[in-house]
């Protein structure tokens, strides 16, 4: 047996890597063909009227929230895992077969699960809940899939060498435990096949909660979907990233344990505020505003921290795009932290529920924060996983300004659509009568659904950038040696 | 009192509980760190010391400890 030093093993990491970006661009091309059909209906037969059925605006929004949550985010989540979890607990995939086994399972059962999404989704099977798409069968999958992950999680944290968690490790081991609990819990069904004796498809299922119940536990799910997938896992990589890229210690540790439990505290009791004014009992609402509010301290917490750690070295901001979409990243969370408190609270949210207004919030938190992050992950693990520089540094520079010039667009006109709806909604005369009709809402709000697809557009665009440049980091950039890749990534012009 | 009243109380007397439970852990943390029983910071260095080659800042086994 030949006797190498030991290294990191990634390339389940690798494979992940590739499949944060093919669905990122696969997700967000579905996102914006949407954008430009809310703009002009005429797209939803753009490949004819003989196609319309998979083409229309809602055959495509489950497909393009679907692929964004669970398809780039997820997988970029697990590309990091499978890289960051190696490295601070100091153990290589490398040093146990049956961890490596469990990874590789892992990613293949997770990909055919994603084929089997696209393929039902594009065909109209759906349960027809929010987020919780898909059908029984899928979800038994999605339960192994999860399962493998968490195998491999404990499995690794099992032999490690350094004795304590670091703190993103703690955010992945929240993500494992919360999505667990959640989507078990939300996706609770009865197959009617077998419960009714053979009548309808197979595949079909109802739910086993039903009206006041079914939205309270859809919405405990859905935002706490929320908190687990976008939220912790994303806090998870910043303070793994920014440190390791900038080579400043995380301002403190102590303030991120803390965090840490303070998020774990409070985001559970948040998500009664998607049902403020609904038949849910009215403490329920209230306690949603209140706990959303209190969001912000922890939310807070973290988002400074991670700006502290830059203290006395904010030339590299200046210097450097990946800490660029770092900061940027942070400073979205915060953004998007405060907006949503402000959302939960009874009165704004009378206005600002049902409107674009919404859409403007869900957009700068995950283009601004979440898939910022995530990029900006990749960008710093690509010379380490394929041993060569970044390929170009003015491209990344690039795709900063388009992308962040796409959300500025996507969400601005998404405010001033939301707050235009909310107000025509509930205008009337001196007698109640309502001032305006659905449709004049619509025909005012062209020009900001205009703008949104704009937006979006730069957006996908700064996507396939971000794909070119991590296609030639992968394949042709300058090759690079160990002693470079100790914090600052290398980066060719 | 009826079972609502009763879960109304309770869920406030946990929620305070948690509240208490999380400032002793704050008080915790920081009384810690002053007096030296423990240094939360250094922890921050895993991330910057992870080659496999590093050591552990903190180790599991006796092997890998810094001597
Ligand atoms: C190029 C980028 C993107 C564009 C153009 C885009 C566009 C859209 C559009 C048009 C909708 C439907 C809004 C409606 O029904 O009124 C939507 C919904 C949604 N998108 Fe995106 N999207 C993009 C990226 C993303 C990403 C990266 C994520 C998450 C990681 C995401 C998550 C969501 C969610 C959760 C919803 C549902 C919002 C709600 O129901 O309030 N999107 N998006």
């Amino acid at each position: 047996m030949e006797n190498r030093p030991l290294e990191y093993d990634y390339t389940v990491a690798k494979w992940f890597m590739l499949v944060t970006v093919v669905l990122g661009i696969v997700g967000m091309l579905v996102g914006v063909i949407l954008a430009w059909q809310m703009a002009f209906p005429g797209v939803n037969l753009m490949l004819g009227e003989g196609l319309a059925e998979y083409t229309n605006f809602s055959r495509l929004r489950p497909l393009h929230t679907d692929s964004v949550i669970f398809g780039f985010t997820l997988s970029g989540i697990w590309a990091t895992w499978y890289y960051v979890g190696q490295r601070v607990l100091k153990v290589s995939m490398a040093e146990s077969k049956f961890l490596m086994f469990l990874a590789k399972l892992h990613f293949f059962v997770y990909l055919l699960v994603v084929v089997a999404v696209v393929g039902t989704l594009l065909l109209g099977i759906s349960t027809g809940k929010e987020y919780a798409d898909f059908e029984w069968p899928i979800d038994i999958a999605v339960v192994v899939v999860w399962v493998l992950w968490g195998m491999g999680l404990f499995g690794l944290i099992g032999i490690r060498r350094e004795k304590s968690l670091y703190i993103s490790i703690w955010y992945y081991i929240a993500t494992f435990l919360g999505i667990a609990m959640l989507y078990l819990f939300n996706n609770m069904e009865i197959p009617t096949y077998f419960a009714s004796g053979g009548i309808g498809n197979w595949y079909h299922s109802v739910s086993m909660y039903s009206g006041t119940n079914d939205a309270l536990v859809q919405w405990w799910y859905g935002h706490n979907a929320v908190a687990f997938g976008f939220t912790v896992p994303i806090v998870a990589m910043i303070y793994y990233f920014l440190p390791k890229e900038s080579g400043q210690a995380v301002y403190s540790y102590k303030l991120s344990l803390l965090a840490f439990w303070g998020l774990m505290f409070v985001y559970l009791w948040a998500g009664g505020h998607h049902l403020i004014y609904s038949t849910v009992p009215d403490w329920m609402q209230t306690m949603g505003s209140v706990f959303s509010v209190v969001l912000i301290l922890p939310s807070w917490g973290s988002a400074i921290n991670m700006l502290l750690t830059m203290k006395g070295e904010w030339q590299q901001v200046a210097a450097s795009p990946l800490i660029k979409f770092m900061i940027l990243a942070s400073t979205f969370y915060m953004f998007s932290t405060l907006e949503g408190p402000i959302q939960a609270i009874k009165s704004v949210n009378a206005l600002a529920h049902f409107t674009d207004w919404i859409v403007g919030h869900v957009h700068d938190g995950v283009l601004g924060w979440v898939a910022f992050m995530i990029m900006a992950a990749l960008f710093h693990m690509a010379p380490r996983v394929y041993k060569r520089e970044i390929y170009s540094k003015s491209l990344m520079n690039t795709q900063f300004w388009v992308q962040t010039l796409g959300v500025v667009l996507y969400f601005t006109s998404m405010w001033i659509a939301g707050i235009t709806q909310g107000m025509m909604w509930r205008a009337h005369d001196e007698f109640g009568n309502l001032a305006y009709s659905f449709i004049d809402t619509v025909a005012v709000l062209h020009p900001y659904f205009t703008i949104r697809a704009v937006g979006g557009t730069l957006y996908l665009v700064g996507m396939f950038l971000f794909a070119y440049n991590m296609y030639k980091t992968m394949t042709s950039a300058r090759r690079v040696e160990e002693s470079e890749l100790q914090n600052a990534s290398p980066m060719g012009a | 009192m009826d079972i609502g009243t009763l879960q109304a109380y309770a869920y406030f007397g946990f929620t305070a509980f948690l509240v208490v439970v999380l400032y002793s852990y704050i008080y915790h943390l920081y009384s810690a760190q002053k007096k030296g029983t423990r240094d939360y910071e250094k922890y921050g260095n895993i991330a910057l010391n992870d080659e496999i080659t590093d050591q552990p800042i903190e180790a599991i086994s006796k092997n890998d400890e810094i001597k």
